[in-house]
Parts: C-alpha cells; structure tokens; sequence
C-alpha cells in the first residue's frame, strides 16, 4: 500500500504576541536606563552592612573614580521645575565670566555628572557625539590655585541649600584624594557625608562573642 | 493573543487527507510568564537602590584651641592605623613621645578574627547588651516600634563607660575600602565612640617600624 504523503506546508509561527513581549521588554529597559544615571567612569563602591538607602532627590553626589578623577552631579530637586542645575551652571559662569546661552543651560539640566575644568564645560553639552562628549570628562580640577570643585559645591549650596551631599568612590581609590574632598567639604560647612555602599550582609552574634579569660 | 486553530478542510472532493497538526505554537502562556518575570525584574530593581552610609564628621573649627579639645582617657583609647593591603595595626594608650616607651603596635587584618575579635572584646560590654536587646526583639519577648528601639540603642551607646574610644588613622597608603571597612567593623560591633583623625608623625615613625 503506497504510503500516503502529507503534504509540505511550511510552519509558519505567528509572531504577533512575540512582538508584544519585545515591545514591553523594550520600553521598560527605556525606562529603567533613563532612571540609572549614566556613568562616566566604572566606580566600583565597597560594601557595607548599611540599609539606608540613599534619598531620591536633593542630593550632591562626588565621583571619585579609581584613578582619583572627580566628577560633580547635582539633581534638579524633587520639583523639576526648581531647575537647580541650571541655576548652578549659570552662577558658576557668572563666577568664572561665561556666559551660557539659554539652550545651553536648559541642556545642562537634562545632562548627568560630569567632571571637567569649567571652560570646557561648554563644548560638553553642545557635543554632538557622546564619544566627544566623553573625551573632555578629565576631571573637575581642586588644585589649590584654581579649586573649580570648591566652587561647585560652594554655589551647589547656595543654589540648594538642602542638598545632601553623597560621596561614591571607587574601592580602590587612595584614601589620601577621598579625605582632600572629605576637607573640601568641611571647609563648606558640610559635615554629614553620605558613602554610597553595596550591602553586604554580615552578622555577628553574641556566640561570635570570644569567651571571657 | 490567543489564536485560533482552523482546521483545514479538504478543498480537493472526494480526496481524504490525514488530520493535520498545526505547527503553530501558541505563545500565549510565553507572554504570561513574560509579563509576570518582567513585573518581578521591576519590583525587585526598584529596591536595589545604592544603599549608603551616612558618618557625621566634627566641625572644623578654625579657631581651635587646643585647651577644649575633648579629653580622652588613655586606657579607653584604641588607636587603629590602616596602611592599605589589608594590614591592620592597632595599639592601646596614647603615643606620645616625651613618655616613652611607645606602645608597640600589633599587626592584625580585616578578617573575622583580626580586628573585629579585638573591638568585641573591648566592646564586650556593651555589645553584649546590645544584642541582647535586640534578640529579645526578634524571638518576640519585647515588642516596641524600630524607631523606639534605635532610640533605646543609641542611648545605650551614649551611656557607656567603658567600651573603648577608637581612633581611625589612615596613611598615604590606604584605601578607600580600609576606612569604609573599618567603619563598617564599628556598626558591626556596635562601638559607642570612634572618630578619623590624622596620623602623627610619631605613629608614622611607629609603622615603620612595625613588625611586618
């Protein structure tokens, strides 16, 4: 008996709800990138048994990267419309006489840390390509005749006196270059530093108590 | 989503075919356990937020005068020097060089049995209490709100007598993550009083030369 033949129909799958999914997966790694704030430099920060988290908004935050390079950033404030960085980039240009157009400063305050010498803070934000954009983060400079940070976080204050101030460093950073920042700071009158962690749980217990001798 | 599965009927009369499978794959529970690992992804991201450490550092006063700094008593205080690649010196006392001889420094590390053995036994004291408090809370004996029980933590820090005074002293060649750990190994075992202050240049002198 001649074996009946089915005949070849190509399987075609629909991709409708495949395409759904993507589409889903898609804008919510948009969103969750606009929430993570783009990095300059690879910062590794240690751990800690600390469980506070860190404050949404209000807050200063210095980079400190491995190789002891200092990035500033500043969030605009719980309401957006406050516009404090903006206000921060405009009196910094104020103090060192440039003067930032309008366009210029709304970009600023969409823009994230940064870490160069004012004068090329300019030419960042109307860098066109983020490859440029990143080639002038060469640090803020605090060498003691021009200390651009000093200022920053002195008008950072002024700007929004109720910022917090958060310190992320990289693990591996010399202490020496954290406790120059650390000094800066206090010679502004801040003197509660929050040190962004990772957590890392560790428990000790009165049975990890060494007995009496 | 759902699709619907037709079932082919012969076209071509009188000719029978064999029931026919469709090769289409329905993906809808695909996309239900899509949605449900995506909503997980989004709760669990919204708590890995960086967590911080908050340390309040005393106020730089310009003016200081050396009469009003805080007195400390020699046998309380703990000096801890950090020198970078996990090496831990501490000593007991003060160095003070019109007195001699200098403590000598003892060589230890970052492990659960270098400095944090040494801070719990001169910590016992109030270490003891705190952790006593703080099981007596978890296995349900005393029941008071968190901020209740910070308070009550923090005043027993505050009263403490005899637990011992740490001084953090850090070098060129440390770390970052020598001073984030040894802060840490003070919340860990719960030390009342600990603050960072310079190297002097007899301490200097003294990790030296420490045994290495």
């Amino acid at each position: 008996m001649p074996k009946i033949k089915a005949p070849v129909r190509t399987p075609h799958i629909d991709m409708t709800p495949m395409v759904d999914l993507f589409s889903v997966l898609l804008i919510f790694l948009l969103l969750t990138a606009s929430f993570r704030p783009s990095e300059v430099k690879p910062i590794e920060a240690p751990t800690s048994v600390s469980e506070k988290q860190a404050p949404d908004n209000d807050i200063m935050t210095i980079l400190i990267s491995k190789d002891s390079l200092i990035f500033f950033n500043i969030d605009n404030g719980k309401d957006t419309s406050t516009h404090f960085r903006s206000k921060l980039l405009q009196k910094m240009g104020e103090q060192y006489k440039i003067t930032f157009t309008p366009a210029e400063l709304n970009r600023f305050g969409k823009m994230a840390a940064f870490g160069m010498p004012i004068k090329d803070v300019k030419s960042w934000i109307n860098a066109s390509e983020s490859k440029d954009r990143d080639l002038l983060q060469i640090g803020v400079p605090t060498d003691s005749t021009d200390n651009q940070l000093a200022w920053w976080v002195r008008l950072a204050r002024l700007t929004n006196p109720g910022a917090e101030v958060a310190l992320k460093a990289d693990a591996e950073t010399p202490y020496m270059t954290v406790k120059k920042v650390m000094d800066l700071l206090q010679e502004n009158k801040v003197n509660k530093f929050n040190l962004v962690t990772n957590l890392m749980k560790e428990e000790v217990t009165l049975k990890d108590l060494p007995p009496k001798q | 989503m759902a699709e619907l599965i037709v079932e082919e009927k012969g076209k071509k009369g009188g000719k029978r075919r064999p029931k026919k499978h469709s090769t289409r794959i329905d993906m809808t529970p695909m996309v239900d356990l899509m949605c449900l690992l995506i909503t997980f992804f989004m709760l669990t991201t919204a708590f890995s937020k960086p967590k911080v450490m908050v340390i309040t550092m005393p106020e730089k006063d310009k003016k200081e005068d050396p009469k009003n700094a805080p007195k400390i008593s020699a046998e309380r205080t703990l000096n801890i020097l950090l020198t970078g690649e996990d090496v831990v010196y501490y000593y007991m006392g003060i160095a003070d060089p019109k007195k001699p001889p200098l403590p000598t420094l003892v060589k230890t590390d970052f492990s659960k049995d270098g400095i944090r053995k040494i801070l719990l036994i001169k910590n016992r004291d109030l270490f003891t209490r705190i952790a006593e408090y703080r099981d007596q809370r978890i296995t349900g004996k005393l029941v008071v709100a968190d901020t209740t029980a910070d308070n009550e933590i923090k005043k027993m820090k505050k009263e403490d007598k005899k637990g011992p005074i740490v001084l953090i002293k850090a070098d060129s060649k440390a770390k970052y993550k020598d001073i984030v750990n040894i802060i840490d190994e003070m919340a860990i075992c719960n030390i009342a009083s600990y603050a960072i202050v310079d190297l002097s240049p007899v301490e200097l002198e003294m990790i030296k030369n420490a045994p290495k």
